[in-house]
């Protein structure tokens, strides 16, 4: 049972989505979802045990031995990001009930989990997977049914979204498959372990640079890394509050992993660096993304597209730390990573409990939230201060990492730029903050004043993000410790 | 220099034909059609490397001993399926659009949504 755990990681949510669709209760079909999420957290915990005691796993689908046979890999990367995909997959369906109850009709409830766990079975399978071809298989199948997911949102706009997604989603995995296509030829494998012995010897050869330009473009279209980030704002805020929370989390953390893996994996970071000078695209856009996105951001009103340009402004400091180019960035960008999924995932929930109570998350319609849903409030609050980067939230943690990256490697512009987005942070927290607590509504009626809490299930998850948010601040052991044993297994 | 990479000269032209449809088209189906082409012009770009010269179809017999290479077949069949499925999911969401809507025009569309804000 346990040598089949990495198989069974991806395999369990993939066959219980057919699975879902027979079950034409929406309330089934949602225990299914949240029992098969709760199962694979279990299956990640599991593997980051067995990772940390026996080193990496190698699985062999259907017993045929790599290079020729399908590879499942973990080593200590994948059970970080297993880690994170599943306790988020689990946290967003635990809350889910409600919030889906009100916004996905019931007739199609069952349809709409069958794609989440898809949707999830592609995550966790672009993670486990040790396949150039396997993974971008598992990319499409995680992006195709987060298309769907995002369709379904309630305002039209979700469907031009989803739309916009689609094709620019679909560009970058064909670039990927490019780019895939170009390595196979050069040398006649695509496993990745195998690919990164034989890389070194072609290192000349003018179609490896076209493979990793290719690569580089398609993934950093998953990433949204600025300027291709256009899709992010009205994917995010369209989609279902919940579908938010999720692919917030999520979607763009296995894309830097991606990025990560490919790489400072399976491209030597020395040939990636120095050869390709993949840290000179990398530090000017992530610069970028961080000034401009966190300013845009400022002058949103929908607060939902608000934290969605905060998103593109963090994935710029992911982003950041990995083109520092050193371990210790790498490092910080994994940690980056592991907080803001944290810190985000709350901010979307808490944006679900208020769509959920008072139908808009248009900045007028907050006056006063901070008297009538309290405990949210406080959760947002608590939150923000992570997102800035307050001293004892995880975001200190992580945003200390990337800064001391950044001045250890010389990068005088880096550090300013951490700094500074952590001030433009401040600006639209408090513009949250503000209408929330000291403004009231225009209309005050007695209706307008009814205290209107969210239901216990959304708060009980919600608070769980916020006490992360804050234990992560002070006790790093997993998040920075096996951070750092995941990258120096990678920088061997 | 052309007639020995005739193939690849091929899929470099449709794969730009295709992304030029999908990023100038405003008409949300012929997007779809421009990136159908983008994508074809990638399977022949893997179908194109797996032929090994002399070689026959990769079916054991007596009489040959040279075959072309399977694997970028089998590789382009998963990929020729997630592409169906694109263009699939692709058109569903274009019909319900056209339904909320009532055009598959991309100008028209921001201009009911800047409207919309407006009003």
């Amino acid at each position: 049972m346990l040598a089949h755990l990495p198989a069974l990681q991806v395999v369990i949510p993939l066959i219980s989505a057919p699975a879902c669709v027979l079950v034409t209760r929406a309330n089934w079909a949602w225990l299914l979802a949240t029992a098969v999420s709760i199962i694979s957290f279990v299956i990640a915990l599991l593997l980051v045990h067995e990772v940390s005691v026996h080193g990496v796993l190698s699985y062999h689908l259907g017993g045929w031995r790599p290079p020729l046979g399908i590879e499942y890999r973990i080593d200590h990367l994948s059970a970080y990001l297993l880690t994170i995909v599943a306790a988020t997959a689990s946290i967003t369906m635990i809350a889910a009930r409600e919030s889906i109850k009100q916004e996905i009709p019931p007739e199609k409830a069952s349809l709409f989990f069958s794609a989440y766990l898809l949707c999830l079975t592609g995550l966790l399978g672009i993670i486990a997977s040790g396949d150039a071809f396997n993974i971008f298989v598992f990319l499409e199948i995680s992006s195709l049914s987060s298309y769907v997911l995002i369709a379904m949102g309630r305002d039209r706009r979700a469907l031009t979204a989803a739309y916009q997604y689609l094709i620019m989603g679909t560009i970058g995995a064909t670039f990927i498959l490019i780019g895939v296509g170009l390595l196979y030829m050069l040398t006649g494998t695509l496993n990745l372990q195998d690919l990164q012995q034989k890389i070194p010897a072609i290192v000349d050869s003018r179609t490896l640079h076209a493979a990793f330009a290719f690569l580089t473009a398609g993934i950093s279209l998953k990433i949204a890394l600025f300027p291709l980030h256009l899709w992010l704002p009205n994917a995010y805020a369209h989609a279902p509050s919940m579908i938010t929370v999720f692919l917030s989390a999520t979607a763009t953390k296995v894309s830097v992993y991606v990025l990560l893996r490919f790489f400072f994996g399976l491209f030597p970071q020395e040939i990636s660096l120095q050869q390709f000078h993949l840290d000179k695209i990398l530090l000017p856009l992530s610069i970028i993304a961080i000034l401009t996105a966190s300013f845009v951001a400022i002058f949103q009103e929908n607060i939902k597209r608000m934290l969605a340009y905060s998103s593109v402004a963090q994935i710029g400091y992911m982003t950041l730390a990995i083109g520092l180019g050193s371990a210790d960035g790498a490092i910080a960008g994994m940690v980056y990573l592991f907080n803001h999924a944290i810190i985000k995932g709350g901010l979307f929930l808490a944006m679900a409990c208020v769509l959920l109570r008072i139908g808009s998350v248009q900045l007028e319609d907050f006056a006063g939230l901070g008297k009538r849903m309290p405990w949210t409030m406080a959760a947002v609050v608590l939150l923000g201060l992570g997102l800035i980067g307050i001293p004892f939230t995880a975001g200190f943690v992580s945003k200390w990492y990337v800064l001391s990256a950044a001045i250890e490697q010389g990068h005088w512009l880096a550090a300013i730029v951490v700094v500074g987005g952590s001030l433009l942070t401040v600006l639209y927290i408090w513009k949250i903050i503000e209408h929330a607590y000291f403004k009231t509504p225009v209309s005050a009626t007695r209706q307008s004043q009814v205290i209107l809490e969210a239901p216990r299930q959304m708060l009980l998850p919600l608070w769980l993000l916020v006490a992360g948010s804050f234990y992560f601040g002070l006790e790093t052991s997993f998040s920075l410790g096996f951070a750092s044993t995941a990258i120096q297994t990678l920088f061997h | 220099m052309i007639t020995g990479y005739f193939n690849y000269w091929v899929v470099i032209i449709l794969m730009m034909m295709g992304f030029y449809i999908v990023i100038s088209d405003s008409n949300l189906i012929k997007k779809i059609i421009g990136l159908n082409i983008f994508q074809t012009s990638v399977f022949i770009l893997f179908i194109s490397m797996s032929k090994v010269k002399g070689g026959t179809a990769p079916i054991l017999t007596a009489e040959a001993d040279v075959y072309s290479n399977p694997l970028p077949h089998v590789l382009i069949l998963t990929a020729i399926v997630v592409g169906v499925s694109t263009s699939a999911l692709g058109l569903a969401i274009i019909a319900r659009i056209h339904r909320a809507y009532g055009t598959v025009d991309e100008t028209i569309i921001h201009e009911q949504d800047d409207l919309q804000d407006e009003g």
